[in-house]
């Protein structure tokens, strides 16, 4: 009897083992194994699946998400009230590699240590009285930064006068 | 009266809306005279809100936070607990004696050795002088008696006391400012003071000044207390919020009086 229970309880750890590596075999690259280049650069994907433009769009209009135009005015017309608190995102797919986009998805502050925006790939357990429910999480998944990233990179248009 | 208020409800629900369309028109004009709303570079919140929400604070029978200054002018009168005692019997006329008060606090407290604000000093009232049950911190009761006392230093200019045995506590609300916090790792500072004036998607990102608490906001159809809104920022960045009434607060609200001081008293404002 006391067996069969302890049986029970191990069973559904085996099985959340059994997944977690699972899902470490498909190689996201974790976000205190992400290595920044000449503190300008992430060279490397953060998944084997390319990044999704059209998702990637979403994902920066999703408030709970990228929630890019809260302070960027970018090229989408059919949301109103674009943010004023960044600067303009028209055109840095031209003037930024993806390799500079994904460093300033996954984390502006290598670049300047005072900047508002968040970082959207670093986990929260370096944060400061993080909300339960957002504790030892990123932002965004792995695959959602290089969605925003392959759509950042369709950015090349030049804001009209 | 309960018909009234539903009126002046319905009425709000109509501004909140219309305000959000108006909204870029009204303050991106630095030269703006903003009169007694501006002193130097330090700007109320009520300047960065719609003509609409500002004509609905100026007009005192339209107030919709009027509702509850006017339950606190009630409150004022009524004896309570074991001393069978008002405050009226103390401190007699409230626009006499509360005059100028509620632009001095947050205030040191021998008793406590600590700054305590005007809902902790009606508290302290209650239990110690009337021999009453203290109000619950966001109570109706408490947040009307707060905007009553508040409302009779309306017009008189902030000034708070922040040196001798202020200063330590004013240090820890400034740190508490500037300190990140939350999964978005933001701190007050962020916001209110490096991007003051910026649209942030549809809100106009003000100052964060707090000279019009508790104040009637839209979006709570109520009156609020400071540390409510102190609260409502600190998820919004998914930061743990702090408790109702809690040191951390009352320091921060003592700071953030500070960084208003000059500005005039206006409880009840009015807010998206």
């Amino acid at each position: 009897m006391l067996k069969q229970k302890s049986l029970a309880k191990l069973l559904p750890l085996t099985v959340a083992a059994a997944g977690f590596f699972a899902t470490a075999a498909v190689a996201d690259v974790a976000p205190s194994d992400v290595v920044i280049v000449d503190d300008n650069e992430i060279p490397q994907a953060l998944t084997d699946t390319a990044g999704d433009a059209a998702k990637g769009r979403e994902l920066a209009v999703n408030r709970k998400k990228g929630n890019c135009l809260a302070c960027h005015v970018m090229p989408i017309d059919e949301h109103g009230f674009h943010g004023e608190v960044g600067p303009s995102l028209w055109g840095v797919g031209g003037n930024y590699s993806a390799a500079e986009l994904r460093l300033r998805v996954v984390n502006y502050k290598v670049l300047n240590e005072d900047v508002i925006m968040p970082a959207f790939y670093v986990n929260s357990n370096k944060m400061h009285r993080v909300l339960k429910k957002f504790e030892d999480k990123t932002l965004l998944s792995a695959q959602e930064v290089e969605d925003i990233v392959a759509y950042l990179q369709t950015l090349t248009e030049e804001q009209p006068d | 009266m309960k018909i009234k208020s539903l009126v002046i409800s319905a009425a709000t629900v109509a501004l909140a809306s219309t305000a959000y369309i108006g909204l870029s028109v009204a303050f991106d004009d630095d030269s703006h005279d903003w009169g007694d709303y501006q002193v130097e570079d330090r700007r109320s919140g009520y300047t960065y809100r719609s003509a609409e929400t500002r004509a609905l604070q100026d007009d005192e029978f339209e107030n919709p936070g009027m509702v509850g200054v006017d339950h606190g002018a009630e409150l004022w009168n009524i004896a309570e607990g074991s001393e069978g005692k008002a405050c009226a019997d103390c401190h007699g006329d409230a626009s006499e004696s509360m005059a100028k008060v509620g632009a001095t606090y947050p205030k040191f407290n021998a008793a406590s050795s600590k700054p305590i604000n005007v809902e902790q000093r009606i508290n302290l009232c209650r239990v110690e002088n009337m021999g009453a049950e203290p109000f619950k911190y966001e109570s109706g009761e408490m947040l009307n008696m707060t905007a009553f006392v508040k409302n009779q230093s309306l017009g008189e200019p902030v000034n708070v006391v922040i040196d001798g045995e202020m200063a330590p506590f004013f240090e820890k609300g400034k740190e508490f400012y500037y300190e990140r916090r939350g999964q978005l790792d933001m701190a007050c500072s962020h916001c209110h003071e490096d991007n003051e004036g910026n649209m942030i998607r549809a809100d106009h990102l003000s100052q964060g000044q707090i000279n019009g608490f508790p104040t009637y906001r839209f979006k709570w159809q109520k009156l609020g207390s400071v540390h409510r809104r102190f609260r409502g920022c600190n998820k919004n960045i998914r930061a743990t919020p702090y408790k109702y009434g809690s040191d951390e607060y009352v320091n921060l609200e003592l700071y953030l009086t500070w960084r208003g001081r000059g500005l005039p008293i206006e409880t009840p404002a009015v807010r998206n």
